[in-house]
């Protein structure tokens, strides 16, 4: 469904008088520019530079980060989860999940030992934002992962509940080691040649930099405030 | 006009900044902390000034494109199924959000933080419609149980008051029991506000960047409170002033850095959210249903004047954290929601001379404000410019400098001053003495001594200054 444009005409118009000419008639290349200084940051960093630089920066940021990879995930999260409590997990709908081996873990081991876990199902409705809201850990994974910040990016649909990062306690991303990137300009450019490929961008892309934080009281910071108040990232390694 | 806080004159307001010491206490150490970790933000990168020049390319090449880029945004907005409305007037955008709520029937608004709602008085229009509006921000959240106290800072709202005023606070208005910790005061607002977000019929943002080739916007927290305004509620407005975009997510991405750096020395925020249109038709959160609203109030009579620059401004705060004026009265003396430097060229322009020409004069052009600037905006040559206008329009200056000053409690622009914000300017990223020019003009020690004769700032580095000085905010 297409939305409504109300008002338009004339509030451009008075712009471009403003401007002291005419509307702009056609389209408006994007101009090459002088300066380009975001894509020398970390530039032709080795996927093991950038876990490195990834795992300082989150000393930074409150946030924790394992290393692992596929044989190992389902102990570190098993761990993970523990570590910070346990149940209620919730997490996305993802076969990314399964393809990892964690059905076992999601499926019988928790079960067996009362740690409740909910996986998203967007036929339930609000269902979802109940359960999100009742959990102790919300886990997803970084589609993109830039290593300057230590952010973590989401793309969510209907299976990628937007909450899921947001309403638990503690939030956990795994983090494919194929996923990084040096920083927020190359998740920029990808997203970009998404939508000019004609490939609809995600509604809602999160990028995620460790737990929720305020300084707002006399500037102390307090770590957890809307969102988690724990992250930990699992790095995956998968190259 | 909206944005004006407060009824009181220039001098009474500055009066009553001045004897506030635990406010004066909270400026001096708000900017020296955000100070020197905005200066570690920006050395880190190596090539700050490039980062500055490309910012400022970014947003010259938008303002002088507005109308193109609007249009562009919008018809993208719309492709995605939300609705567009442009507002001329505060009013109309007040009308037209009063409209929404109306036909949903709607009792309870959570909001994020957002100056441009702030500016047209949203939230008081909205209240005497018959609706709830919560502020979900933490500082913002504080300011208005406190029966609507104005902001000080546009990055830390409520930086004028401490922790036990805001424990006394909470106790009054929420039967709050307990310390004033930081961490559980914030804790009982996470609780509080948790079971509004889940029951609120609407959510409002600001936009810190919209971006016109996809229709999306940003927005930039710490808190997580916009991530849940724009996920929990069916309904979503978001309001930006008409300048607030970018061609691309490659442009967007430039200014969000920039943005976290300068405001708060983060590398980015904890939470950069990207929303486009209203949730897809089987997602379960999200809002159902999606409008823009944007607004110009007054700024396209800027474009196309000298004062086009200032348009260019990414709301980080970093001229008010440096600025040695603000340091020493703090951000209710500017009678405007927008205080410090960007404040004092603002304000006068969208609220006009009448109520805000004290405001260019209540600055010593030290030049502080323009060298921190992460787009570049030559905001002391801005406030000289006003200077010049009011003269001309007046036949004289509404105050002098000299008397500007003094009701700042300041004595006639004192060196010291002068000193204390060449040294809040990232002296070590662009020292004064390697012929570095702010391109826009001459640079600032320039403007400086062609009014004054002051002896240069020595070359102690700022750090070394940092660590040296005295605590609190005396410097005269
Ligand atoms: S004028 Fe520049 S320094 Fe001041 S708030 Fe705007 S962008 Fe930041």
């Amino acid at each position: 469904m297409t939305g409504t444009i109300q008002n338009r005409e004339s509030f451009l118009n008075t712009i471009a008088s403003s401007l002291g000419r005419d509307r702009h008639p056609g389209k408006i290349e994007r101009p090459v520019w002088e300066f380009q200084p975001q894509k020398e940051v970390l530039k032709g960093a080795t996927p093991d530079q950038l876990v490195e630089v990834l795992k300082t920066q989150c000393l930074r940021i409150h946030t924790s980060v394992v290393v692992t990879d596929q044989t190992g995930l389902a102990e570190t999260l098993a761990e993970t989860v523990a570590n910070y409590g346990g149940g209620p997990v919730v997490t996305w709908k993802d076969n990314r999940f399964s393809e990892w081996g964690l059905d076992p873990l999601f499926h019988n081991e928790w079960p067996e030992q009362d740690i409740e876990y909910y996986e998203w199902d967007h036929t339930k409705g609000r269902e979802n934002i109940r359960q999100a809201e009742k959990a102790n850990i919300g886990i997803t994974i970084s589609e993109i992962t830039l290593a300057e910040s230590g952010t973590v990016v989401l793309f969510s649909d209907q299976d990628k509940g937007r909450t899921v990062s947001f309403l638990p306690k503690s939030l956990i991303a795994l983090v494919p080691k194929s996923s990084l990137v040096p920083r927020m300009t190359q998740a920029a450019q990808k997203m970009r040649q998404m939508h000019l490929e004609g490939k609809q961008v995600a509604s809602c892309v999160n990028f995620i930099t460790g737990p929720s934080n305020s300084a707002d009281i006399e500037l102390n910071l307090v770590v957890g405030v809307h969102g988690p108040v724990k992250a930990t990232y699992i790095i995956i390694d998968d190259l | 006009m909206a944005m004006k806080i407060g009824v009181e004159e220039f001098k009474e307001r500055v009066g009553k900044g001045i004897n506030d010491s635990f406010m004066r206490g909270a400026v001096a150490g708000a900017q020296d902390s955000m100070g020197t970790r905005r200066l570690s933000a920006a050395e880190e990168l190596g090539n700050w000034e490039d980062w500055r020049s490309h910012g400022e390319e970014i947003r010259k090449h938008v303002l002088e494109n507005l109308d193109y880029y609007l249009e562009q945004l919008s018809d993208n907005v719309a492709k995605r199924g939300g609705h567009v409305f442009f507002a001329s007037t505060a009013e109309e955008a007040n009308d037209y959000i009063r409209g929404v709520v109306a036909s949903k029937n709607a009792k309870k608004v959570v909001k994020a933080k957002s100056m441009v709602t702030e500016e047209i008085h949203l939230n008081s229009c909205l209240e005497l419609a018959g609706c709830e509006v919560i502020e979900t921000d933490l500082g913002e959240y504080i300011l208005q149980i406190d029966d609507h106290d104005p902001p000080s800072h546009i990055v830390v709202p409520a930086l004028h008051k401490n922790k036990e005023q805001i424990r006394d606070v909470f106790t009054d208005k929420l039967g709050y029991q307990k310390t004033s910790k930081p961490e559980e005061l914030a804790g009982h607002a996470r609780e509080t506000l948790r079971q509004d977000f889940l029951t609120a019929d609407i959510g409002i943002t600001g936009c810190n960047f919209a971006v016109a080739e996809t229709g999306s916007f940003s927005l930039v927290t710490n808190e997580g409170n916009a991530d849940l305004v724009t996920s929990l509620p069916k309904t979503q407005i978001t309001v930006m002033g008409m300048e607030r975009l970018v061609p691309t997510f490659e442009e967007m991405e430039v200014l969000v850095s920039l943005l976290t750096r300068s405001a708060v020395g983060q590398k980015l925020t904890s939470y950069i959210t990207v929303l486009t249109g209203p949730r897809e038709e089987l997602d379960v959160d999200g809002p159902e249903e999606f409008h823009l609203v944007i607004v110009d109030n007054g700024r396209s009579k800027i474009l196309g004047t000298e004062f086009q620059s200032v348009l260019q401004c990414i709301r980080c705060a970093a001229c008010i954290n440096v600025c040695p004026v603000y340091r020493h009265v703090g951000g209710h003396s500017y009678g405007s929601i927008y205080s410090g430097p960007i404040g004092a060229v603002l304000s006068p322009l969208l609220g006009g001379y009448e109520d805000y020409k004290e405001l260019p004069y209540a600055s010593t052009l030290c030049g502080a404000c323009t060298e921190v600037c992460p787009v570049k905006i030559p905001l002391h040559e801005l406030l000289h410019k006003h200077r010049q206008e009011i003269v001309e329009k007046e036949g004289k200056a509404p105050i002098s400098e000299k008397l500007a000053m003094k009701a700042f409690g300041l004595g006639a622009a004192s060196p010291a001053l002068y000193k204390i914000g060449s040294k809040l300017a990232p002296a070590a990223m662009n020292p004064f003495t390697n012929g570095d020019k702010i391109s826009n003009g001459p640079g600032p020690l320039k403007a400086w001594t062609e009014i004054r004769e002051f002896p240069a700032p020595n070359k102690e580095r700022f750090r070394d200054w940092f660590n040296n000085r005295e605590k609190g905010g005396n410097q005269s």
